[in-house]
Formats: C-alpha cells, structure tokens, sequence
C-alpha cells in the first residue's frame, strides 16, 4: 500500500521531501535521512545518479529509507538503463517493498562525472510511465505475464511555470494518457502562475505537488532565474532575501508561506533543498506545529 | 554524404613506423567533399609523409572507395605500384578502408576518423540530420529528426529541461529540435502528431551488421 496515494485519494494534504543518495556504500547519511523524516514527511525522493553524477542505486537507497520507517519515492530516469534494466530494477523494488516511483527521462550524461559513458535513452519519461501501468498490469513491456505484478503509485515530473504553459500542458496530457498518477512539478515561487496551471491540470485525473526549493540566498535566487529553466524567483523575493540580514533564515519563512499558500488549493507540496535535509526536517516540524489544521503528518 | 576527418599525423606516422613503401588511396566522394581525402589531401599526404623519410610508391583517387569492384579494378590497375608496396594508407570512410582491405593482402590502415552522415550546410560546414535509424519518422515530425537532432534521441519530448528560450539544455546555443517540431504541427494544424504517445524504436530493425540485397538484380 502507498501511503501517498492514501492520502491523495483521501483528499489529504501531503508533503514529500527529498533524500540524496551516497557517493559510496555508507548508509549512515540515509539511515540520518531517515530519523529527520520520520512521522513528518508523508514520502521522500530517492534521486538516481542525479546530474549524472555515480551514487548508491535508488532501489538500494530507497529500501535503505523504507527500512528506516520512512516511505521512499523511487526516481527512475532513462539515462542509464534499458528497458530490460528499468523493468527488472522495478520488478526488484517492488519486491523490497517499494511502492512509489518518479518517473523521468534524465539529465544528460554531459552534464555529470562520467561524460564519456554511453547515453542510453531507450524509453524516455513517457514510455517508461506507460511500462510501469503495464508491470501493474502483470504483464512486461512485450506483453509476456509477470508471475508476481506490481501496484505502484505512477509519479512524473512537469514544469507549471514554463514560460511555455500550453506546451507543458499538452506533456501532461501525455504523462496522464501514459498512465500517471501525480506529478511532483518543477520549483514553483509564484503561487498566481502554480494555481493558474493547477487549474487546468486538475481537468485530467491526476494528482499536483508543487515542488518548493529552499532558498539560501539572493545570489542563489539570481542564478535560479538565469540557469534553470522554468524557475522564477519574484523580484520581490529577491528583494526580502537581499534586505534580511539573515537570508537563510528568510529562505525558510518563504518556504513556510509558500506551503500555507498552496494548501489554500492544492493537493500538496514536494520539498526540496540542495543539501540541506535539516532545515526540511526543520520546516516540516515547525509547518506540523504552528498548522494542525492543514497538515496531518503519518503516523511515527 | 559520410563526414570524416584526418587523423592527426602523428598518430598515422605511429601506425606506419614498421613500413616504409606506402601506397594512398583517396576517395573521389564524401572524403573530397570533407577535405579529408580528396586530391589535394593525398598530395599534402604523401609531401607530409615522404619528408619522414616514406617512400610512396604511387597514389589513386578512386571515384568512390566504398565499391568494392572499383576498388579492385583500381588496384589492378596500379598493380605495378603495388607490388612493392608494404601497406596501404587510406584516406576515406570506414567503408572505404574496409572495402580495399577486402580486396588485397598488402595491409591496410585508415588515415581518418569517420565522424557521421552529414548534411552541408554550406561549402566546409556539415551537420547530422540523421542516423539511419532503420525506421524513418519524419512524416511524424515536420520534417525534423529528433532521433538524431535530439541529443537525447526522444521520440516525446521536449524533456523537462528545455530552456526558457526554447533552447537545448545541452547545447544550450541550439534550439531544441521538439520545440521547433512542435512550432511546425502547431503551425499545421497537426498537434496530434505532438500529443502521440510514440512507441520506444524497434531496435532488432537496426541490428548491426545491416544488409540490403535488392530482388532481382
Ligand atoms: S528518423 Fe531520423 S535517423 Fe531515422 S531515418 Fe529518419 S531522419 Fe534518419
Ligand atoms: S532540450 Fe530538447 S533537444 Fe535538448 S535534450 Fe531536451 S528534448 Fe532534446
């Protein structure tokens, strides 16, 4: 059973947060991981050799978390595996106990420590969601049955603040034909633009988070805006993080009302940080105290 | 037309150090049309090689040296030459190598590295438009292969990371081939060409090695 799909069907809002695998075989970073995300994130992200760069497996990780009472959200990108791989890595997790998985297509391999490793990009995003409804299905990606299927809770990425809203809509139609079942999207910081893409993204059956990324500091806002695509900081962020004189500080208040502005409509949020799973642990508390009303975090 | 492009020399004079008879072969084609082996490449070769102290025995520019009968034609025709030749050096594509290696005994090398199927953009610039997939979309795609001008070849993109500006996130200079296919569908009328969820490629239709043999020829 996914508890985040029990608490989307129930109408319950959720908060998921991020966990970074190890460059190595120390589970200890995981198992600390899991201790500050226990009994307050409803689900974590266990990100797979992100930006290319080699970490412990996100099947390994993620049952790391599990163990560590904590349900992981496996991401899975087509960069490093074929089909034969993905469907066999998610044949194993299911059996592990994992019951939710990201479904992406992968930063490209220049961009990590590997530069000179073969792209694989067998599947991308959107046949690779539409492989996981068949596995659920019990049966593989050439029809032959599963002797065993999976139930996993269908996840995708979208980025509602694209200057492109009508392209990124047209991508979730897509992902929802595909077969999935929520969509964790992009850094979101301008709510109006977020509601406006909820909105139209709600006609298709399929649940939101909004993906919230703390800020450290004006210059880290800046180089969101010129780096990342589909990120905009408001000016008027920018402003508060560059008058405070304790930005960090800042970075978290904004986060908090950011939450509280989302749980006015939305199914939820999705946390993330660059590093900084404390201060998610911190916020996540602090979002559990001063607001009952809006979120109920799972059970300890 | 195939691009390649020469070696450095010092990496050919390596390969070449237990020979000193050499014979060069050129390529009329896609190697002239490179600069990489055409005529005037050949000459600058055999000038390059024969002031380190080689002997080149004689020199030929087939018309096309990825035809193995031509290439055995023009072999007998330079027999002469040949006959106290030790290796040969060739400067065109892989084909072209493979194709006079399986002509003669006399050992061959490649003085070049083949680098892709180009399209000329214009006099000395190429680009990949295509890399003979084996199972052609473009009637899907406006025109456009993402296949190849993808660099993560999808077949449903844009990914996720396509730039504010409709750029590529990993050339960020060049427009992102599925932002332009869109552009052109929407342009048409044909959205739904977009919206298809397009099946991963079939990849037993382009196993290697690959073969074409025409009924009744
Ligand atoms: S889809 Fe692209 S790679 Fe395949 S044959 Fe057509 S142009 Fe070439
Ligand atoms: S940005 Fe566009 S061209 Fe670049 S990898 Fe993504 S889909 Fe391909």
């Amino acid at each position: 059973m996914s508890l985040l799909k029990d608490y989307l069907k129930g109408g319950k809002f959720v908060i998921t947060a991020e966990a970074g695998p190890p460059k190595g075989t120390s589970s200890e970073k995981l198992k600390r991981s899991a201790n500050l995300y226990r009994g307050k994130a409803v689900a974590v992200n266990l990100t797979d050799n992100q930006r290319a760069i080699v970490k412990m497996s996100p099947v390994a990780s993620a049952s790391i978390l599990l163990q560590g009472g904590v349900e992981p959200i496996m991401q899975l990108t087509c960069r490093d595996r074929n089909r034969l791989a993905l469907q066999s890595e998610l044949l194993g997790a299911y059996a592990l106990g994992i019951r939710n998985v990201l479904a992406l297509t992968g930063d490209h391999i220049s961009s990590g420590d590997h530069p000179q490793a073969k792209p694989v990009f067998d599947l991308d995003s959107f046949t690779l969601i539409s492989t996981i409804k068949k596995l659920n299905e019990g049966h593989d990606f050439n029809d032959h049955p599963l002797d065993g299927k999976t139930d996993y809770f269908i996840g995708g990425v979208i980025n509602p603040c694209s200057a492109n809203m009508e392209l990124q809509l047209l991508r979730l139609e897509k992902k929802v034909k595909a077969g999935v079942q929520f969509i964790q999207t992009q850094a979101v910081y301008d709510v109006d633009i977020f509601h406006k893409f909820y909105k139209e993204a709600k006609k298709m059956n399929t649940y939101i988070l909004a993906g919230i990324l703390l800020l450290k500091s004006a210059k880290m806002a800046r180089f969101l805006n010129a780096k990342v695509p589909g990120v905009r900081v408001p000016d008027h962020l920018i402003e508060i993080l560059d008058r405070s004189y304790d930005p960090a500080e800042e970075g978290i208040k904004i986060v908090k009302d950011l939450i509280y502005s989302v749980a006015e409509f939305g199914d939820g949020v999705h946390l993330m940080s660059v590093g900084q799973e404390e201060k998610l642990a911190r916020i996540l508390k602090e979002v559990i105290e001063e607001k009952p009303g809006i979120y109920q975090p799972p059970e300890d | 037309m195939i691009v390649s492009k020469l070696k450095p020399f010092e990496e050919i004079i390596e390969v070449l150090s237990m020979y000193e008879n050499i014979f060069l072969m050129g390529c009329g084609e896609c190697a002239t049309a490179a600069h990489a082996g055409g005529e005037k490449e050949v000459m600058e070769m055999k000038k390059q090689l024969e002031k380190s102290g080689k002997k080149i025995t004689g020199w030929v520019v087939p018309k096309e040296t990825c035809h193995i009968p031509l290439v055995k034609k023009e072999l007998r025709i330079h027999k002469e030459e040949i006959k106290d030749t030790e290796a040969i050096l060739v400067m065109a594509c892989g084909a072209g190598v493979q194709a006079v290696a399986s002509a003669t005994d006399i050992p061959v090398f490649t003085a070049v590295d083949t680098l892709f199927l180009g399209t000329i953009q214009r006099y000395g610039r190429f680009t990949e438009y295509c890399s003979m997939c084996g199972h052609c979309i473009l009637n899907e795609t406006a025109g456009i292969c993402p296949v190849t001008r993808c660099p993560k070849g999808l077949l449903n993109g844009p990914c996720g990371g396509v730039l504010e500006n409709g750029n590529c996130e990993v050339n960020p200079e060049m427009k992102c081939v599925w932002v332009e296919i869109y552009e052109k569908l929407k342009e048409r009328g044909q959205l739904a060409n977009f919206t298809k969820l397009r099946e991963p490629r079939d990849f037993s239709k382009s196993s290697k090695p690959s073969k074409l043999f025409l009924k009744g020829l």
